[in-house]
């Protein structure tokens, strides 16, 4: 069953029918609803990369500033050896977070907004070491911890903008407006805005820390043998602690970018539903942790969920097809790159 | 407070909540013991509610959207043991593909069979009536918990202690035990461990199946999307504490369900939804604490 590294035709060919397989069920799907496949195809190519003065092209870069964000908040959990599947909490308190800040700060829209993006990735790294103090210190898995923790914090957030904060003549349930001067700009001449510049940011900070850093070195020998990293000294309760703080500040900055850059206020469910940390984590399984891999990959999750929404514009086809093809893809994909990821996890035998 | 507690009706609402998550944690025990982690109980209740309602739309009866449910988390359950089991992907991530399926093809299947979004009810859909016990509901109190619940409930009781002699006394229950224990002895007695396993799974769908059909054609009469909101999270939460036996299974369950149902009821004293939304998840994180200290303490009796 294992694979090996060498590149010949044996290797190649279990990838062509892993291809083969992926696209037969996405076949499948498409005749299920009747769509004519060749409009349903060339409306997945032009919602990816498409549209009027590449428009479409633009939203999948808007969505994969969220995507990749996110996938590079799980990886450096995962690569060390962290099953932190809370990103959604720790988005969302981001998100929540950079909302309030920036409605409720007087002062300078640019102090508002750093304080606003400080606070969001504090939020957000706070979120995810409340999971690490529940594994180190009270013996609760990080794996369901993290996860359980997803739920008070969306509660929280839709109360919040339920009562005290919602924007009642707006008849939604969410928040009012964050002032007009800390938006986001968008790039000259198109609808994207800047917020994927953070995305970049964070993306060059997780391939140096992973790749260039004694820290992030030593987080990695962490997830490789948490045993061996005890036994040579390294201190792991503490490695665990920074390692999650710094993948809820991400995902917490993800948070801001969707608020600052894409709706300008905290929506009741908006970091949720889109499923943006979900996505995240299946991008960073798609490619194995291999960090310099996990922005393409997010960036491919993007452009397959703008590409379902053009099919559904061009075809008739729902847009949900997206998730079911992306859970496709993990099922066929992860089974060949995956390997050891499950040893140390959810048993809760990690530290405690 | 307490009159709250005591109040029958109650009472009487704790198996609507304790039915969803005690099947679909019994299906996790019977993968647990088998040594396969699963957790996508989350999605197999979610496809589950969904296919008790396309069931008993088209054919008018709750029992076929039951057998609906428990076919559709039986294919989840093969779909598992494929790419798990057969192509050796990672249980974790399977699981987390198994749930992101489960929620995309619930929606997808929704706008493209009943062309709605978020939320499908008829009257078309049939669901399962309150079953009442002759006798037993005489009995004050208890009756009323017991009696004039759905079938599903009494099925989900009935389970506890059949899984219980099952694992216990029966020889595919010994093997379960044995390829989660020691899948090479199992192997040298001629028995293929990952056959076991595919057992352990197709039943893990069919129980958490139903537990779907109780949330959707039983519990209420509709389907909304992602309405399984964490139960099958809190499944695995039961599983992983009793680590898969069927008693002390029955009994986080029947606290975890207590809880929701308690939610629920609150809602009622003016404490905001929200707030009554998240006491599940904080009574399982309580649960999980609790029981860690217990043990903790518990071993450190044992070494002194």
């Amino acid at each position: 069953m294992m694979e090996t590294g060498a590149l010949n035709l044996r290797n190649v060919l279990p990838w062509l029918w892993t291809v083969l397989w992926i696209a037969s069920i996405v076949l499948a799907l498409l005749l299920f609803v009747g769509a004519p496949v060749g409009e349903a195809l060339s409306g997945f190519w032009q919602g990816a990369f498409g549209g009027r003065r590449h428009a479409y092209l633009m939203a999948t870069l808007s969505r994969s500033a969220l995507i990749v964000g996110m996938a590079i908040s799980v990886m450096l959990s995962f690569r060390a050896g962290l099953f932190n599947i809370g990103g959604e909490g720790q988005l969302v308190a981001g998100g929540l977070a950079a909302g309030l800040i920036a409605i409720l700060l007087p002062g300078p829209p640019l102090v508002v907004l750093a304080a606003a993006i400080a606070g969001a990735m504090l939020a957000g790294a706070a979120w995810a070491l409340l999971a690490g103090v529940l594994q180190l210190y009270m013996g609760v898995p990080l794996l369901v911890g993290s996860l359980l923790l997803n739920y008070p914090i969306r509660y929280i957030g839709s109360y919040l903008v339920a009562h005290p904060f919602r924007d009642v003549p707006s008849g939604m349930v969410q928040s009012y407006l964050v002032p007009q001067a800390t938006w986001f700009a968008y790039f000259p001449g198109t609808r994207l805005d800047i917020g994927i510049l953070f995305t970049l940011t964070a993306t060059a900070f997780a391939l140096v820390y992973s790749y260039g850093t004694l820290h992030g070195y030593h987080t990695r020998l962490n997830g490789l043998s948490a045993d061996f990293a005890r036994t040579v000294g390294l201190p792991v309760r503490r490695l665990t602690l920074q390692t999650l703080a710094i993948s809820g500040a991400i995902a917490g900055l993800v948070g801001a970018i969707a608020v600052f850059g894409i709706h300008h206020r905290y929506i009741d469910g908006m970091l949720v539903q889109p499923l943006y940390a979900w996505t995240g984590i299946i991008a960073v399984l798609l490619v194995g942790m291999v960090p310099w891999a996990v922005p393409i990959s997010g960036f491919f999750f993007a452009a397959v969920q703008t590409g379902a929404a053009g099919m559904e514009r061009a075809a008739g086809v729902p847009k949900e097809i997206a998730l079911v093809i992306q859970a496709v893809i993990i099922l066929f994909v992860a089974s060949r790159v995956s390997g050891a990821l499950s040893s140390r996890a959810g048993r809760g035998d990690g530290d405690a | 407070m307490l009159d709250l507690l005591l109040d029958p009706s109650f009472a009487a609402s704790i198996p609507r909540f304790v039915t969803p998550i005690l099947l679909a944690a019994l299906g996790g025990a019977l993968c647990e013991r088998a040594g396969v982690f699963n957790i996508a109980l989350e999605g197999f209740l979610l496809m589950g509610a969904f296919a008790a309602v396309l069931g008993s739309y088209f054919s008018g009866s709750p029992y076929v959207g039951a057998l609906a449910a428990m076919l559709a988390g039986m294919a989840l359950g093969l779909v598992f043991a494929e790419f798990n089991l057969r192509r050796g992907g990672d249980s974790i991530v399977v699981s987390i593909a198994i749930n992101l399926l489960a929620a995309g093809l619930t929606t997808f299947l929704l706008r493209a069979i009943f062309d709605v979004t978020g939320a499908f009810s008829d009257a078309g859909i049939v669901g399962f009536g309150p079953v009442r016990l002759p006798l037993i509901e005489d009995i004050p109190f208890v009756g009323q918990i017991l009696s004039g619940q759905s079938a599903l409930f009494y099925v989900a009781l009935l389970c506890v202690p059949l899984m219980h002699v099952f694992l216990a006394r029966h020889r595919l229950g010994l093997r379960i035990r044995a390829a989660g224990e020691n899948a090479e002895a199992l192997r040298a007695g001629g028995v293929e461990p990952r056959r076991v396993q595919l057992v352990a799974l197709l039943a893990c769908g069919a129980l958490c199946g139903l537990g779907g059909a109780q949330l959707s054609i039983a519990n209420v009469n509709l389907f909304v999307e992602n309405m399984s909101a964490g139960r099958g999270w809190i499944a695995v939460v039961a599983v992983l504490l009793t680590r898969g036996r069927p008693w002390p299974l029955f009994f986080i369950a029947l606290l975890f369900g207590a809880v929701d149902s308690l939610s629920f009821r609150v809602q009622g004293l003016g404490l905001a939804q929200q707030f009554t939304d998240m006491m599940p998840y904080l009574a399982t994180l309580i649960v999980l604490v609790a029981l860690s200290w217990w043990r903790a303490r518990r071993a450190r009796g044992e070494t002194r």
